[in-house]
C-alpha cells in the first residue's frame, strides 16, 4: 500500500516536511513517494499527509492509481467550468 | 565596478520622487509615534516618501502553503505577469542568502529583504528562518520582514522576534468565517484539511493571535486587504476598524486581481475586481479608522529594485553565481548612499516645510474656489521628480490625484500595462491604447508632456481631457489650475455624466 506523486506536481514542497516516514523525496521533474517507505499514514494519522496538504487535484494518486483529490475537489472550480474556460481562452 | 554602482546611484536619484504625493501626503505616517516612525521611514513599501529613493526585494524561498486562496492558482507561474504569489525562480536558503548579498552591493539603495512566498513563508519556516538568520547576521544593514496567511504566525512570533525581524504583513481578508468561506475552501490545519466555515473560522483566530502576539513584542504589523466585491468589500471596514484596534499600524486594501488565464477560482468563476473607483471609496471609508496605504504595486513574490520596477533579471541564479561580493565593503558604500538620500530627504522636507509657511500654501489655497464644488479626479504622467514630465505614450501608470476645494490629494496610481506585458500572445488582444484609457475611467483630465493625436481624440471621446499645458510644472500645482480653468470655464457647473456628454 503506497501513495504516489505523477507530473502534476509542481514541486512546492509542502508534503515532504510532513511525511511520517520520511517517504518523500525531492526529485526532478517532480518529487517523488518510495512505495517501499510509505505508509499512506496508518497509524500515524487519520489521513495521509501528503494529499491532505497537495494544493493539486489529481498530483497524488492511491494505491489503485486513483487521484487521491478530484477534479474540483481542492479549488472548488467545477471541471465544467474549467474545461469552459480553457477552451475560450484556447479559442483567442 | 564602483562606475556601475555610481551610474545607478545616478538613475535612482534621477527617478527621484515620482509621485510629489510625497510632498503632500507623507503625514499618512505623521500620527504614529516616533519610535515607529524612525523604523518606517526609509522601508519603501510602508512610507509614501521613502518608496521613491529606496529601493526592496523579495526572495522566493518559501514555495509551501497551508492554506489554499481563491484568488491564487498554485500552479502558476508567467514571467510576463507581475503580481504577488508569481515567481519565476524558486530559491535555497543558500542562493536567497547570496542573490540578497549580490543586489545590496550593486543596488546600495537596497534597505529592504522580504520573504513573501510564492507559498507562506510560515508554512516553510526552516527554509525562511535560515534564510533570515544567516542575513541578519552577515548583512546588518539591511531589514528584513516577511508576509503571511496568519495561520503558521502564533507559533513563529518569539523565532522571528529573535532574528529582528521588526516589520510583519498579516493578510486579513475578513473577521467573519461566513466571509472567510467565501474566499478559503481549506486549509491544512492539525494534520488535516479543513474546509468551509470551520476553517475559516480557524485561520481568523490564528490570525487576530498572531497580530496580538506582534503588537505586544513590539513588532510592526501592517495589514493586507484583498478586497472582493460581494464577498468581502463591505466587510473591510468592520476588519479595519478591528486590527486597528489591535495596534496594526497601516492597512493596505488591494484590488483583487482576477482573469480567467490566471486559473484561479475567482478568475475561472468570473468573479469581478473592484473599479479604481470603488476600491478608492473603500479606502476613504476605512481611512477614518485607520492609515491607509495608496502606493502599493501588488509585486510580485520576486522582485527587485524600487517599487514599480523589477530588476530580477539582473540577478538569476546563473548571473550571482558569477559575482563575487565582499560584503563588508559594500556595506561601508552602501552607508555612504544611505546618508546621501537621508540627507536629500531632510533638505526636502526642510523646503516643503519653508513653502507651507511661505508663498506656496497661500497660492495653492487661493486658487481654490470659495464655494463648495464638486472633487474631479485627475491623471498625471511623470517619471519623477514631482513634476508632469512624462510622454502620454511612455506612461506606463498614471498618477491619480483628486482636486477639490479643499485642495489637491494623490489618490493612488494606475497601471496601464495591467499586470501583464505580453503583447499579442496572452490578454485578449485589446489595444494597449483602449486599455489605458479604460485604466483611467472615472478622471477627467489627463495631464501630462506631450501626447500623439491619435491617442488625443480617443481620450476626448472618452470624456477625459488631454492637457500638455503643464508640462515640466510641479503636479499638485498642474492639478490646481486645471480645476480652476475647469471652474471658470463651467465644467465643474454640470455633474461628470452630463459633461461628458457635452463635450461628446
Amino acid at each position: 500500500m503506497a501513495l504516489s506523486i505523477i507530473e502534476s506536481c509542481v514541486n512546492c514542497w509542502a508534503c515532504e516536511p510532513i511525511c511520517p516516514s520520511q517517504a518523500i523525496f525531492e526529485a526532478r521533474p517532480h518529487f517523488i513517494i518510495d512505495p517501499k517507505k510509505c505508509t499512506e499514514c496508518e497509524g500515524d494519522h487519520a489521513d495521509p499527509q501528503c494529499a491532505s496538504i497537495c494544493p493539486i487535484e489529481g498530483a497524488i494518486l492511491d494505491a489503485l492509481g486513483e487521484a487521491v483529490n478530484a477534479p474540483g475537489s481542492l479549488t472548488g472550480i467545477p471541471p465544467h467550468r474549467m474545461e469552459a474556460a480553457l477552451a475560450e481562452i484556447q479559442a483567442r | 565596478m564602483e562606475m556601475k554602482i555610481l551610474g545607478q546611484e545616478e538613475s535612482a536619484a534621477k527617478s527621484g520622487c515620482a509621485a510629489s504625493s510625497c510632498g503632500s501626503n507623507d503625514d499618512q505616517l505623521s500620527h504614529l509615534p516616533d519610535h515607529i516612525r524612525e523604523k518606517v521611514h526609509n522601508h519603501p513599501c510602508y512610507s509614501e516618501e521613502a518608496h521613491h529613493y529606496f529601493a526592496r526585494m523579495h526572495v522566493a524561498v518559501a514555495p509551501a502553503c497551508n492554506i489554499q486562496c481563491h484568488y491564487c492558482n498554485r500552479k502558476y507561474d508567467c514571467a510576463n505577469e507581475s503580481r504577488p504569489g508569481v515567481v519565476s525562480e524558486l530559491l535555497t536558503p543558500e542562493q536567497a542568502i547570496k542573490k540578497t548579498l549580490a543586489v545590496a552591493a550593486e543596488i546600495p539603495q537596497m534597505t529592504v529583504l522580504g520573504i513573501a512566498g510564492p507559498g507562506d513563508p510560515l508554512a516553510n519556516p526552516e527554509r525562511t528562518f535560515a534564510t533570515f538568520r544567516a542575513l541578519s547576521e552577515q548583512a546588518p544593514d539591511i531589514k528584513l520582514c516577511v508576509s503571511t496567511n496568519g495561520l503558521a504566525l502564533p507559533d513563529c512570533v518569539d523565532e522571528l522576534a529573535k532574528h529582528n525581524i521588526d516589520h510583519v504583513t498579516i493578510t486579513i481578508n475578513c473577521v467573519d468565517p461566513e466571509v472567510g468561506a467565501k474566499i478559503y475552501p481549506w486549509i491544512f490545519w492539525e494534520n488535516r484539511r479543513i474546509r468551509g466555515k470551520k476553517a475559516a473560522k480557524i485561520l481568523i483566530e490564528r490570525q487576530q493571535k498572531g497580530l496580538e502576539m506582534l503588537t505586544e513584542r513590539g513588532i510592526l504589523v501592517k495589514v493586507n486587504s484583498v478586497m472582493i466585491p460581494g464577498v468581502n468589500d463591505e466587510h473591510l471596514k468592520e476588519v479595519s476598524r478591528i486590527v486597528k484596534a489591535k495596534g496594526a499600524f497601516l492597512h493596505n486594501v488591494m484590488p483583487l486581481i482576477a482573469e480567467a488565464e490566471h486559473g484561479t477560482f475567482y478568475g475561472i468563476m468570473g468573479q469581478r475586481s473592484p473599479s479604481s473607483a470603488e476600491l478608492q471609496a473603500l479606502q476613504d471609508a476605512c481611512a477614518g479608522d485607520m492609515n491607509m496605504m495608496r502606493h502599493c504595486r501588488q509585486c510580485r513574490a520576486d522582485a527587485v529594485g524600487l517599487l514599480g520596477e523589477d530588476r530580477g533579471d539582473e540577478f538569476t541564479l546563473d548571473k550571482i553565481e558569477e559575482m563575487n561580493i565582499d560584503y563588508s565593503e559594500a556595506m561601508k558604500h552602501r552607508a555612504e548612499v544611505h546618508a546621501k538620500i537621508e540627507e536629500e530627504l531632510t533638505r526636502k522636507n526642510a523646503e516643503k516645510a519653508a513653502a507651507k509657511q511661505g508663498t506656496q500654501f497661500v497660492s495653492l489655497s487661493s486658487l481654490m474656489p470659495a464655494k463648495a464644488t464638486r472633487p474631479v479626479l485627475m491623471a498625471v504622467a511623470t517619471s519623477g521628480g514631482g513634476m508632469i514630465n512624462q510622454h502620454f505614450g511612455h506612461a506606463r501608470e498614471f498618477l491619480v490625484y483628486e482636486a477639490s476645494a479643499t485642495g489637491v490629494r494623490f489618490i493612488g496610481h494606475r497601471k496601464t500595462d495591467l499586470y501583464c506585458s505580453g503583447n499579442d500572445t496572452c490578454g485578449d488582444g485589446d489595444s494597449v491604447l483602449a486599455q489605458t484609457i479604460r485604466a483611467l475611467e472615472g478622471c477627467e483630465a489627463v495631464l501630462c508632456s506631450k501626447i500623439g493625436y491619435e491617442p488625443w481624440g480617443m481620450l476626448e471621446d472618452a470624456g477625459i481631457v488631454p492637457n500638455g499645458e503643464h508640462a515640466m510644472e510641479p503636479i499638485e500645482e498642474a492639478v490646481a489650475a486645471v480645476y480652476r480653468e475647469m471652474l471658470e470655464s463651467g465644467a465643474l457647473d454640470a455633474p461628470r455624466e452630463e459633461a461628458k456628454q457635452a463635450t461628446a
